[in-house]
């Protein structure tokens, strides 16, 4: 087996080598081109996970509320979009949706795939941070209440900070998938990682030396997310309150 | 631990080249089966008819190819295994002696060449566009601003990118996750055309609900030998699939079978490609070459 890494100083459209590797205005290298997806690939997947960390947070404080409607509600939307396949929810978005309503055609696919992923994603926080809470005796709360506290402000200034930093080692693994999952975003035209592995190792037929290179940037990238939340997660930690260990 | 490191090593030297040496005739003849490597969606040329059958125009040829074989080598009886390949695994598959012989929709070109061996080409494909018909789209230079969908890992959005940086002609491209994705890109407004091989644009315009609603217009952007392949430096067994293939050329048998898948209507679905050989191909019919795509660019 003999690899071939010159492949990505090749020019994408006549296959010759390119000095330097990077191309410039007039000539792009498969190397330009990886970047330039993985660069799709963060952007979905970090945009996804803002949408997702946002309703997530809104949904799962709905379903630990007194209030029965609203726990409704946020079961609903929970069980909806975890249920169903996020490729499948992806092809919902940006194929059936437009066909219902005609306006949304105009939204770029980039967009859809962001909203799509990041929706299947809150449905998953969503239950960790309902998880959160509910982790905290129900004195807590019921104190709170006692002390005066409006219910907004029991979440805010009792619950939520708790709850939060229990929920990091888990919120850290769907970060981390969110990375994974953003792969899907090839199938509504994305031209992120997977379809520059699938479209390069075709046009190079350089496959392994291709697929080798997406999978190390997948894997670097959800490491380093790892190890930011880490970070995060040692910084936030209250000695005594919730035990991390090393 | 030297010793260890060594062993371990021509191991994995041994898996990852898999020096198959024994000539596939003598393979055949010891085993009296063969394997051959069919795709499950390769237009008329190659695809799955369910019931695990397979059928196409290179599936058929591949099949009376395979039967002059077992009459050269007076076996009984030769069973034929049908593998599934896809464009990604088909050429390791020839290789390491998997598939003996890939009838599907594979392209002859250079790069290939180091790797495997191609038959004489028995289809000529040529890359056009499928549009609306009522987009009024006659040419390439008419899609300027425009999207212009294709699949994902085939190798027509390379030609459009060459014709683009050529007449700099500015479009954008979208990428359909399979052929169907693509037509559909196209059915519903996202894509004002659609680049590929006219054989497959032919065959997803005839499964359309509405077939009057698309037409296939334009330049040919490329034309590619297709060809089917087996693995390299085993000349015995190339000869005797040439010499097949050439009396199906000569004896005019290969139009018929040509006519049966392309031009009948063909199952799942029952309904015909409509798409008479083309020029070229009756020109690679005429004259049985294995000249690499390379050699008709020059032209």
């Amino acid at each position: 087996m003999d690899l071939d890494w010159r492949v990505f100083c090749r020019d994408t459209i006549d296959g010759e080598f390119v000095r330097g590797c990077l191309g410039d205005a007039e000539r792009i290298t498969y190397l330009d081109w990886l970047l330039s997806a993985w660069g799709w690939t963060l952007s979905v997947a970090a945009l996804a996970w803002i949408v997702a960390i946002a309703a997530g947070a809104v949904v799962g404080v709905l379903r630990t509320t007194p209030h029965r409607p609203l726990v409704i509600l946020g079961n609903a939307w929970t069980e909806l979009f975890r249920n169903i396949p996020v490729l499948v929810q992806v092809f919902l978005w940006y194929h059936v949706i437009p066909a219902l309503f005609p306006l949304l055609r105009a939204i770029p696919s980039f967009l859809l795939v962001v909203v799509a992923l990041g929706l299947y994603t809150s449905a998953r926080i969503s239950e960790q941070v309902r998880a959160g809470i509910q982790s905290i005796p129900q004195g807590q709360r019921l104190a709170a209440l006692a002390l005066g506290f409006t219910l907004p402000q029991v979440y805010r200034h009792v619950l939520l900070p708790q709850a939060w930093r229990i929920v990091l080692p888990p919120l850290t693994s769907e970060s981390m998938n969110i990375i994974k999952n953003s792969s899907v975003a090839f199938a509504v035209s994305i031209p992120e990682l997977t379809l520059f592995a699938l479209q390069a190792q075709e046009e190079t037929a350089r496959g392994i030396e291709i697929y080798l290179i997406v999978t190390g940037l997948y894997f670097f990238s959800a490491l380093l997310v790892n190890r930011i939340l880490h970070i995060v997660e040692m910084r936030l930690r209250i000695p005594g309150l919730i035990v991390v260990t090393k | 631990m030297k010793k260890t490191w060594i062993l371990v090593a021509s191991f994995l030297a041994g898996i990852l080249t898999s020096p198959l040496q024994a000539s596939t005739l003598d393979k055949i003849k010891n085993t009296a089966s063969v394997t051959m490597g069919v795709r499950e969606s390769s237009g008329g040329l190659s695809f799955a008819m369910g019931d695990g059958k397979y059928g196409g125009f290179h599936v058929e040829l591949c099949e009376r190819v395979l039967h002059d074989i077992q009459k050269q080598l007076g076996l009984p009886k030769l069973e034929i295994k049908y593998q599934v390949v896809t464009s990604q695994n088909r050429i390791p598959l020839v290789q390491n002696g998997t598939v003996d012989i890939e009838c599907g929709s594979t392209t002859n070109n250079l790069a290939r060449q180091k790797d495997v061996a191609f038959a004489v080409t028995t289809f000529v494909e040529e890359v056009r566009m499928a549009v609306r018909a009522d987009s009024g789209i006659t040419s390439i230079n008419q899609l300027n601003g425009r999207n212009v969908a294709t699949t994902t890992g085939t190798t027509s959005v390379q030609h459009l990118r060459k014709h683009e940086r050529a007449t700099g002609i500015d479009f954008k491209e979208v990428y359909g996750k399979d052929h169907a994705d693509s037509f559909l890109l196209l059915a519903t407004g996202r894509a004002d055309a659609f680049v590929m091989d006219s054989q497959i644009l032919a065959g997803n315009i005839a499964k359309a609900k509405n077939p009057a609603e698309f037409k296939i217009v334009g330049e040919v952007l490329s034309v590619e030998p297709i060809a089917i392949m087996m693995r390299k430096d085993d000349p015995a067994f190339k000869k005797a699939v040439d010499d097949s293939l050439k009396a199906m050329m000569r004896s005019g048998e290969i139009a018929k079978i040509y006519d049966k898948w392309f031009l009948q209507p063909i199952p799942p679905a029952n309904v015909a490609i409509g798409l008479p050989a083309s020029e070229a191909t009756r020109a690679a019919w005429a004259n049985p070459n294995d000249k690499p795509m390379e050699d008709y660019a020059k032209k």
